[in-house]
């Protein structure tokens, strides 16, 4: 009969382990990376930008902020919090005002011949140079959060679930219907020096 | 003298340390999924701002990064303290932003060339001013894809 092998000593596997784990511990991170996503527009030159926009005034949201982080929509002095109510009005204008974005009737898949703005509806956000980049991401989550608000609330309303659980198809159904259009203009000094 | 007490008290047996390797493997390989690796070290100073209506940017691979905040302290008295630009490992003025980029393109396979995602790394306090300049230089490069990287959180 073969002797038995003498069992080997496993105390200094605990310290090995714990090099390595120290090793990762100290070179990865943990954040995961997320924010709001954005398409940049075209670049085109300064000398050809055509100073007067062909799209109608009542179909542009203007959002000013200034070098004191406070807002001017649409001509009024506005509060953060109230830019969410403020965005979705523009977007559905339900009482049909002059002053709000025009509609068109457009076919559109599962829903069928339905009542959306017309395609120059824009939101058009605009900043200062001192403005700080805080209350910029604060003022474009508000917008990001009143479309995807419009967007759950049509999906819950017409498939009776949330727009992210949707699949591609109805989602870009919805999408079709409350479009992401933020414009960020061409940088503009806002509200003297 | 009590007839439980033994003379002498045995020595108290040491405790096996035979399971502590397992232990701290499980604990490895828990930091090893759940975490990345970190490909730069910061010069500045970054307070995400908060946002609720995040999204995850889902390849890393097509990622490439722009970090603007004021320089970490040891470096304030060399770069000053106002909010200044990283690409990679170094402070970088405006005027290397297309450089960089074009660099980022060549670093990617050709079929990935089009999908890349900049991420802007900017501090919460920072002037809108350079993050403008920043996007005029990326819309000059044509790289129009971006994000505004911010941590979820805080109902506004």
């Amino acid at each position: 009969m073969p002797r038995k092998l003498p069992e080997y000593n496993a105390a200094s596997l605990a310290d090995i382990a714990f090099m390595l784990l120290i090793f990762f511990l100290v070179t990865t991170t943990m954040d995961i990376d997320s924010g709001l996503e954005r398409r940049l527009p075209q670049w085109v030159d300064p000398s050809e930008i055509d100073e007067t926009p062909p799209i109608k005034e009542r179909n542009i949201f203007v959002v000013l902020v200034n070098r004191d982080d406070r807002l001017l929509v649409e001509g009024e002095p506005t509060r953060i919090d109230d830019l969410k109510a403020k965005t979705k009005e523009f977007l559905t204008n339900p009482l049909d005002k002059d002053n709000l974005p025009e509609k068109t009737v457009k076919e559109i898949d599962f829903f069928g011949p339905t009542e959306i703005l017309t395609g120059s509806a824009v939101i058009s956000l605009r900043n200062d140079v001192g403005t700080s980049y805080g209350t910029y991401i604060r003022v474009q989550n508000e917008l990001v959060a009143a479309i995807n608000e419009l967007r759950d609330e049509l999906a819950v309303q017409k498939f009776g679930k949330p727009f992210n659980d949707l699949d591609a198809d109805r989602q870009d159904a919805i999408k079709e219907i409350y479009p992401q259009k933020i414009s960020e203009a061409e940088p503009k000094k806002i509200g003297g020096k | 003298m009590s007839k439980f007490r033994k003379d002498g008290g045995k020595e108290t047996p040491a405790i096996s340390t035979s399971a502590l390797p397992d232990i701290v493997f499980m604990l490895l390989f828990f930091f090893m999924v759940t975490t990345t690796m970190r490909e730069t070290t910061l010069f500045v100073k970054i307070t995400l701002p908060q946002a609720t209506e995040v999204t995850k940017l889902e390849k890393k691979s097509l990622v490439s990064y722009i970090y603007v905040g004021p320089p970490m302290p040891q470096y304030q008295a060399q770069f000053g303290s106002e909010p200044r630009i990283q690409l990679n490992d170094k402070f970088a003025q405006l005027g290397e932003l297309l450089d960089f980029v074009e660099a980022e393109r060549q670093a990617r396979d050709e079929s990935e060339r089009g999908q890349i995602i900049t991420s802007l790394k900017v501090d919460e306090y920072t002037k809108m001013g350079i993050v403008t300049d920043i996007k005029q230089e990326l819309r000059k490069a044509a790289a129009l894809h971006i994000n505004y990287s911010a941590r979820k959180g805080r109902k506004n």
